[in-house]
């Protein structure tokens, strides 16, 4: 069966001073119609240089150095220029943490919308204005008319953010690529963003990648979560499963420090050391200076993604690995 | 809470604001054909009262802009509150002149959020260290101070052998540890730490709240802690005031807040905490839109937001009072019985 977007053994190397590092190694995973999955890990783990990848928009010092980008079963590697942007921003968009990222500061919102829609669709100004005011109500912007007119820096950072979603819809994507989208606002406002996201992927039939390191915000809105730790998908699962039930060391490390998960006042427990960085990788098993159950094959071998129970519960671990190791 | 205990700390009706106004020509405004001179008035901080008693974690909870940092800057002294009064011990501290305030500074002491932008980029470790026993323990000789360090470092988990080491050279966390050693050096008995896990991971951020809590435990230390994470509030406080927009809403014991939230604006923000594994809880919406601290609204600094809102709370501020064991809550609907 085919997928919206497949991504096969991603590869995203950087040309230091030092030399090449490899931020995205062997990544790889699907995106079905209207589904709503979430790259979870701590920061520096690689989610947004795989969010940028996707869409093709690395750029120096990094170069996607392998791997296949499937979107409606053609590679958007080997698509040219004037291919790429017709699915970035068209079929594929993106938002980001910081909205001034996508919005102009020096123009009107409704400018800057009737501009997008009329690059992307042959229609009149009349029509791109409705269009925009459409996009602008789906978002729940209060009194949508006499926003248009009115600049970015009017606007509080929540309502920012749904002018940069109903911007990402004017073209009607399939796929929202969602970096952090609300890590910088306040926690009210978060629980209504997200509500946002949630209500569009469903009405508008759209198909979610939430990048994010707050795992309850993932458990909250995704069918599916990725695990990613120093630049390789360590565990992927069906969204309550890998909640509930983590797999890999690491998940299992990082569910175990929320201080929800422990008793009030009581020691959290914690993963010790911190994520290596990308000219210092482990050999192996980049998690193994962290891990409880580091064996011998750990420090050799990178372990490969392996299916558990079902076909959805992936884990990179030798411990999990059939018959155990070695 | 041990209502008899003498408190460390007290704030009676704190006051703080900023001007804002900006650059001489920036303060006209035309208004009616002429030009009208306009003051711009952030209020930061509304009229706080509370207690801090000796050994708990007392923690100030609310959104950006709310005032938490100010009521930080304001308590050790970094800012001189507008009005009201400030005790520590017993004595008043607020209108102390700066070398009347030497004592207290070695008695409270500060964390910040971000320790790239606290410790001194060009200091090493040591250096960080030293500084503050040179200011106040002049006797020390060499010898005592440096093994004053490695003892502290031994204690927040760096290594005493990476005391010639520059911040860069560690990670945040680690940067996060030698800054909560610099505010252990002088054997504080209270620490007001402001949001000092926020920058960081999750796996990092365990380890450094349990060295907050090993810390207090070891020495008996008073804690004001504050965060906009809720999580992390639940897990470490004793007690807990909630602000908005400058004024204290609600102030309960740490269990008593998460079970049994009773103001409007508490009970927004705990349903609006994205839970592990509750796939779309409920979250109660705010009507209205954000509120700015440079135009208070008159009455409950809520009011605009609130869906229980009545007449009286556009008019009348509502004044803290007790609702059942330890709880105070600034709330005409909950004090009338119409907030349920
Ligand atoms: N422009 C760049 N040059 C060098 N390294 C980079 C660059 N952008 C990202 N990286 C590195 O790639 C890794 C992954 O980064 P990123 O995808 O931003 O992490 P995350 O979004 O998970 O926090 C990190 O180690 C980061 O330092
Ligand atoms: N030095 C300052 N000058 C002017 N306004 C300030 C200053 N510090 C804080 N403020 C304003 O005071 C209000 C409270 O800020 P702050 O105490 O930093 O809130 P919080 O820490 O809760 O996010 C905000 O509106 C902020 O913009
Ligand atoms: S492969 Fe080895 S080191 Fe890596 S997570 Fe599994 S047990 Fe731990
Ligand atoms: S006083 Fe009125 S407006 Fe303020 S929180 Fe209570 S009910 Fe809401
Ligand atoms: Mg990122
Ligand atoms: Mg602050």
């Amino acid at each position: 069966m085919d997928h919206l977007l497949e991504i096969q053994n991603l590869e995203v190397k950087f040309r230091l001073r030092s030399g090449e590092v490899t931020a995205i190694n062997d990544v790889s995973f699907f995106l079905d119609q209207g589904e709503r999955v979430g790259l979870v890990g701590e920061s520096g783990a690689g989610k947004s240089v795989t969010g940028f990848a996707i869409i093709k928009l690395i750029s120096k010092p990094g170069f996607i150095s392998g791997g296949k980008v499937l979107f409606e079963g053609r590679d958007i590697a080997g698509l040219s220029i004037e291919e790429v942007r017709n699915i970035r921003g068209n079929r594929i968009s993106m938002i980001f943490q910081d909205p001034m990222m996508t919005l102009n500061p020096v123009l009107s919102i409704g400018t800057q919308m009737t501009e997008t829609i009329l690059a992307h669709k042959n229609v009149s100004k009349a029509e791109a204005q409705a269009i925009a005011l459409d996009k602008l109500k789906k978002v729940h912007i209060p009194s949508p008319e006499k926003r248009l007119d009115q600049y970015p820096h009017e606007f509080s950072g929540g309502m920012r953010q749904r002018i940069v979603i109903a911007i990402a819809l004017l073209t009607d994507p399939a796929v929202i690529i969602a970096d952090e989208p609300t890590t910088a606002l306040d926690v009210t406002i978060q629980a209504e963003i997200m509500d946002l996201l949630s209500e569009l992927c469903e009405s508008e039939k759209m198909a979610l990648i939430l990048i994010t390191h707050d795992l309850g915000v993932v458990s909250q809105v995704t069918d599916r979560i990725i695990v990613m730790y120093a630049g390789r998908i360590v565990e992927q699962g069906l969204t309550r499963d890998v909640v509930s039930n983590p797999r890999h060391p690491y998940t299992k490390g990082l569910i175990a420090a929320l201080p929800e998960s422990q008793q009030r006042g009581k020691a959290l427990s914690q993963i010790p050391g911190t994520m290596p960085s990308l000219t210092d990788m482990p050999q192996g098993c980049s998690f193994h200076p962290r891990c409880e159950l580091v064996m011998p094959i750990c420090k050799e071998k990178v372990p490969e993604l392996i299916e558990l129970d079902n076909k959805n519960a992936l884990v990179a671990c030798h411990a999990l690995a059939k018959g155990g190791a070695s | 809470m041990n209502t008899q205990a003498k408190p460390l700390l007290k704030l009676e009706d704190v006051y703080k604001e900023f001007d804002v106004t900006g650059g001489f020509w920036e303060q006209f405004r035309w208004e009616n054909g002429r030009p009208v001179r306009k003051k711009a008035i952030v209020k930061a901080v509304n009229g706080v009262t509370f207690d801090i008693y000796q050994g708990e974690t007392f923690s100030v909870v609310g959104e950006s802009g709310c005032g938490k940092s100010t009521l930080a800057r304001t308590v050790t002294g970094l800012l001189q509150p507008e009005c009201g009064k400030i005790f520590y011990d017993g004595d008043r501290i607020d209108d102390l002149s700066y070398s009347q305030k030497t004592p207290y500074k070695k008695r409270m002491q500060m964390v910040f959020q971000d320790p790239y932008a606290s410790l001194n980029p060009r200091f090493t470790v040591r250096k960080t260290l030293e500084e503050p026993l040179f200011f106040h323990y002049p006797e020390l000789t060499r010898e005592q101070r440096l093994d004053r360090i490695a003892e502290v470092m031994e204690q927040v988990g760096v290594h005493p052998a990476w005391a010639e080491r520059f911040p860069h050279e560690f990670s945040g966390g680690q940067r996060q540890r030698i800054s909560i050693a610099r505010a252990l050096m002088v054997d504080p008995e209270f620490i007001v730490a402001d949001e000092p896990v926020s920058a960081l991971d999750v796996s990092v951020q365990a380890q450094i709240l349990n060295l907050f809590m090993e810390a207090q435990e070891k020495r008996g230390l008073t804690y004001m802690f504050i965060t906009h994470d809720l999580s992390v509030v639940a897990h470490i406080s004793t007690r807990v005031a909630v602000m908005y927009l400058g004024s204290l809403c609600e102030l309960s014991p740490g269990g008593e807040i998460f079970n049994n939230p009773r103001h409007p604006y508490t009970k927004a923000l705990l349903s609006a905490i994205p839970r592990l594994g509750e796939k779309k809880a409920k979250h109660i919406r705010l009507k209205g839109e954000v509120t700015s601290p440079l135009h208070l609204p008159s009455g409950c600094v809520f009011h605009k937001r609130c869906t229980y809102a009545k007449e009286i709370c556009t008019q009348e501020i509502p004044t803290p009072f007790t609702a059942g064991d330890n709880a105070a809550v600034a709330c005409h609907g909950v004090e009338q019985g119409w907030v349920g």
